[in-house]
C-alpha cells in the first residue's frame, strides 16, 4: 500500500511548528585515549565474557580438525568460506528456509572489536543472512590482524551503504529473561567458536595480474 | 483527552508487595544487581561522562532538526529499496501494517520486541482481524502467553519467578510444571519458536536507531530473534518512532557504547544488527510513527524525554520501581521514564504517576542521554495540580503544607510548639490506610525530641548570630 501523502505532510508540518527554538549543534566526537593493551588479548577476554571461545588455529588443516573436534556429531556443516568446504556450500542455498537443518555454520568476519569481543558480519560474508542465526552452532574465522580497538573505530570501518545487512555479533545467542539467569542458545546460535586464521592468499588474483 | 479511569500505581504496587514474600524481594534484587553491573561498566570507561554528554547533544541536535533528518532518512532508505510509510497515530500505524500483511496474504507473523508496537496495541488489533501474532523474545512470549503486557522495557518478565514460568508453560505449552530449570524452559521456547519462524509470512521488528545518512535502522537483541524474523520470512516490517533518528553512522558508536552497558551492564547486546534496504530476495517496509511525538517536541518542559534510547537504567535504579513492579504503572512505559512519557498520551489517566516517585534523582544520574527525568517528574506534578487532577487528600495536605512551609515564622512555631502533636497527627494523616497507601509497608522514623534548629543554636552558638 502507498501511505497517504497527507500524513507525511501533517507530521513534518507539526514537527516544524514544534521545533524547539534553540538549535543545538552536532557535537564533535573526539578521539579517546586507548589503554594500549594488546588488541587480540582484549578481544579474547571480551569474547569469553560474552560466551564465545577463541582458538588459535594458524593453518586450514588445524581449523578443519578443530571444527570436527568441537562438533563431532554435526551432519550439516554449511560453509561460506573458501578454506572449509563443509557438507553444504551456502552459495548453493536459494531460500533461507533451506538452512533450517544446519548444525554448524562457518563464516569469516571482516573484523573484530577489542572493546566488546564482537565481530562484524555482513550479508556478503554470510551470502544468506539466515546462516548467522539459523545454524545451531557457529564457527567464525577472523584474521588476528583485523581487530579494531573500539566501537568508534569499528563504525569508521563499516560500509552501511554497501550492504543490506550488517551485524556486530558478540558471542552466541543469549537470554536472561527467566529469573535473570544467563542461558545461551535462546533463538540463534547455541555456541560461537572463533578461529584466529588469516585468509589464504587468492591465487586467481595473482594470475590475472600477470602481463599478457 | 480520554475518560479512561486514572491508574492507581500505589494500590497496584501494594498488591505486588503484599502478594507474597518472594516476588518483590526477588524483583528488587535482580534489578539492583543489574544496576551494579551497569555501575561497574560505567566506571571502567574513563570517558563515560563525556559519552553521556555527547549522546545527549547528538539527540538534542537531531530533535532540533528532526524534519530535515526524517526526510534524509526517508530518501536514503527509499533509494535502497525500502518502502517508507508515515503514521500519524497508533490507529494509522496498525492500519498500515494490516494493509501490508493483507496484500501479502500473511496469516501468521513473528515479531521481536517493540515498545512502539506495544504503545500502538498492534497485536490485539491484528489478532482481531484474523492474523496470528507470535512474540519471539522469550520474555515477551512469556508475557504474551500469560496475557500480560511487558513489565520492564528490557526484561519483560522480570517480575516472574521460574516457578511462575514453569506453571505457565505447563498450562500453555504442555511441559512438566515441576521442572523450572531456566535452561530447560528456554530450550522449550526455542523449539516452540523455530517452526513458527519458518512458517511465518512476515517478520516484524522495532528499531533502536535510524541513521539518516544511510537510511539504515538498527535493532539490538540478545537472542538473535529479530535477525531470524528479518532474515527468514519474505517480508520484514519495522515500526520506528520518529524520535529514533540520529544523523550519521559514526554517531552510532557513541550510543552503542552506552546502551547495553546502561541496560544490562554488558559492552553490547549479543546482536547489534543494521538493516539498510531489503535483504537479498526480501521486501522491507518501514513505518515511521508520530503518535504524539511531534506534539511532545513542542512542550518546552518535556521535549527532552524524546532523547530516550529505552535502556531501562532509570527503572533499575529507581527504588519505587524496584519495589512496585512494572505492571503497577498500568501503562506501556513504566518506571521513571514511564512517569514522564505516559502523561503525554493521556494526562488524566496517568495523573497519579508523577507521584509514584521519591524524587531521589537517581534516574537523572544514570540516564545515558542525560534526560532530566526527576525534574520532569516534578514538573508533571505541577501540571497535574494545575489541571485539578490531584486526589482530594493530596490537595488538602498540600494546601496546609504550602501555607506553613511558605511562612518561616509559622513553620518554626509549628516545629517547636506543636512538636508533640505532630508525632500523632501526621501519622494519622500519612498512614491512614484509605488515605495514603504509600505508608502501609513503611514507617517514618521517630521524631527527635529536639528540633535541629534548636540543637544548632545551642551547640554552634558562635554562629548563632547568623540565625538571630
Amino acid at each position: 500500500m502507498q501511505t497517504s501523502n497527507s500524513s507525511r505532510e501533517t507530521i513534518l508540518g507539526a514537527i516544524r511548528n514544534n521545533l524547539p527554538k534553540n538549535k543545538v549543534e552536532h557535537p564533535r566526537i573526539p578521539l579517546f585515549q586507548r589503554s594500549g593493551r594488546p588488541l587480540k588479548s582484549e578481544f579474547e577476554q571480551h569474547l569469553k565474557e560474552a560466551g564465545g571461545v577463541a582458538h588459535d588455529v594458524p593453518t586450514v588443516a588445524e581449523a578443519e580438525a578443530k571444527l570436527l573436534t568441537l562438533h563431532p556429531g554435526a551432519k550439516v556443516i554449511c560453509s561460506a568460506v573458501p578454506e572449509i568446504s563443509g557438507t553444504r556450500r551456502v552459495e548453493r542455498v536459494h531460500a533461507p528456509h533451506e538452512l533450517a537443518d544446519v548444525d554448524v555454520g562457518v563464516v569469516r568476519a571482516q573484523f573484530g572489536v577489542a572493546e566488546t569481543g564482537a565481530v562484524w558480519l555482513t550479508q556478503e560474508d554470510l551470502v544468506v543472512d539466515a546462516l548467522a542465526v539459523l545454524s545451531q552452532h557457529l564457527v567464525v574465522l577472523l584474521d588476528p590482524e583485523q581487530i579494531v580497538c573500539d566501537m568508534h573505530e569499528a563504525y569508521r570501518r563499516v560500509r552501511l551503504n554497501e550492504t543490506a545487512f550488517g551485524c556486530f555479533m558478540m558471542g552466541p545467542s543469549a537470554t536472561a529473561d527467566i529469573e535473570a539467569t544467563p542461558v545461551h542458545g535462546a533463538q540463534g546460535a547455541r555456541s560461537l567458536n572463533l578461529f584466529f586464521l588469516p585468509p589464504k592468499p587468492i591465487p586467481a588474483l595473482r594470475v590475472r595480474q600477470e602481463p599478457q | 483527552m480520554s475518560n479512561a479511569n486514572q491508574v492507581d500505581p500505589a494500590k497496584a504496587a501494594e498488591l505486588f508487595i503484599l502478594h507474597d514474600q518472594i516476588h518483590e524481594p526477588m524483583h528488587d534484587r535482580f534489578l539492583w544487581a543489574t544496576m551494579q553491573r551497569r555501575d561497574a561498566e560505567a566506571a571502567a570507561i574513563p570517558e563515560w561522562e563525556e559519552l553521556r554528554e555527547i549522546a545527549s547533544k547528538i539527540k538534542e541536535h537531531t530533535l532540533t532538526h528532526l524534519d530535515h533528518y526524517l526526510e534524509e532518512f526517508e530518501e536514503n532508505a527509499t533509494k535502497r529499496g525500502a518502502h517508507v510509510h508515515w503514521a500519524l497515530d497508533a490507529a494509522e500505524h496498525n492500519a498500515i501494517v494490516y494493509s501490508i500483511l493483507k496484500d501479502h496474504g500473511v496469516e501468521e507473523l513473528i515479531k521481536s520486541k517493540s515498545m512502539l508496537q506495544e504503545e500502538c496495541q498492534m497485536a490485539p488489533f491484528l489478532q482481531n482481524r484474523g492474523i496470528r501474532v507470535i512474540e519471539s523474545d522469550l520474555g515477551e512470549r512469556i508475557q504474551q502467553l500469560d496475557g500480560q503486557p511487558p513489565s520492564h522495557i528490557v526484561f519483560p518478565a522480570i517480575h516472574k519467578t521460574r516457578q511462575d514460568v514453569a506453571r505457565l508453560f505447563a498450562r500453555t505449552v504442555g511441559t512438566d510444571p515441576n521442572n523450572d530449570d531456566p535452561h530447560l524452559l528456554t530450550e522449550v521456547m526455542r523449539n516452540n519458536a523455530r517452526p513458527r519462524f519458518l512458517a511465518a509470512g512476515a517478520g516484524m521488528t522495532g528499531g533502536n536507531f535510524a541513521i539518516a545518512e544511510t537510511g539504515t535502522f538498527m535493532v539490538c537483541t540478545n537472542e538473535g530473534n529479530a535477525d531470524i524474523g528479518a532474515s527468514v520470512p519474505p517480508l520484514h516490517i519495522a515500526s520506528i518512532g520518529i524520535e529514533k533518528l540520529i544523523p550519521r553512522v559514526e554517531d552510532m558508536s557513541v550510543f552503542l557504547r552506552l546502551l547495553a552497558r546502561s541496560a544490562e551492564g554488558v559492552p553490547l547486546t549479543q546482536y547489534s544488527s543494521h538493516f539498510t534496504g531489503p535483504r537479498k530476495g526480501g521486501e522491507l517496509h518501514i513505518v515511521l510513527v508520530d503518535n504524539g511525538r511531534s506534539r511532545r517536541l513542542g512542550m518546552p518542559d518535556f521535549w527532552h524525554s524524546l532523547k530516550c534510547i529505552r535502556c531501562g537504567a532509570c527503572m533499575n535504579t529507581c527504588p519505587v520501581y524496584r519495589r512496585s513492579g512494572g505492571l503497577s504503572y498500568g501503562a506501556t512505559y513504566s518506571g521513571p521514564i514511564g512517569v514522564i512519557l505516559d502523561p503525554t498520551f493521556d494526562e488524566f489517566k496517568y495523573s497519579e504517576l508523577p507521584f509514584h516517585s521519591t524524587l531521589c534523582g537517581s534516574c537523572t544520574d544514570v540516564c545515558p542521554v542525560k534526560i532530566d527525568i526527576s525534574d520532569q517528574i516534578f514538573k508533571w506534578r505541577r501540571v497535574m495540580a494545575e489541571k485539578g487532577y490531584l486526589p482530594l487528600t493530596k490537595r488538602l495536605s498540600f494546601a496546609v503544607a504550602g501555607r506553613i512551609l511558605g511562612h518561616s515564622e509559622e513553620y518554626h512555631a509549628m516545629e517547636s510548639l506543636a512538636g508533640p502533636a505532630m508525632v500523632l497527627a501526621p501519622h494519622f494523616l500519612l498512614y491512614n490506610r484509605s488515605l495514603n497507601p504509600w505508608g502501609r509497608s513503611r514507617e517514618i522514623p521517630p521524631i527527635a525530641a529536639q528540633t535541629f534548629r534548636n540543637w544548632y543554636l545551642e551547640n554552634r552558638s558562635e554562629h548563632a548570630d547568623i540565625e538571630q
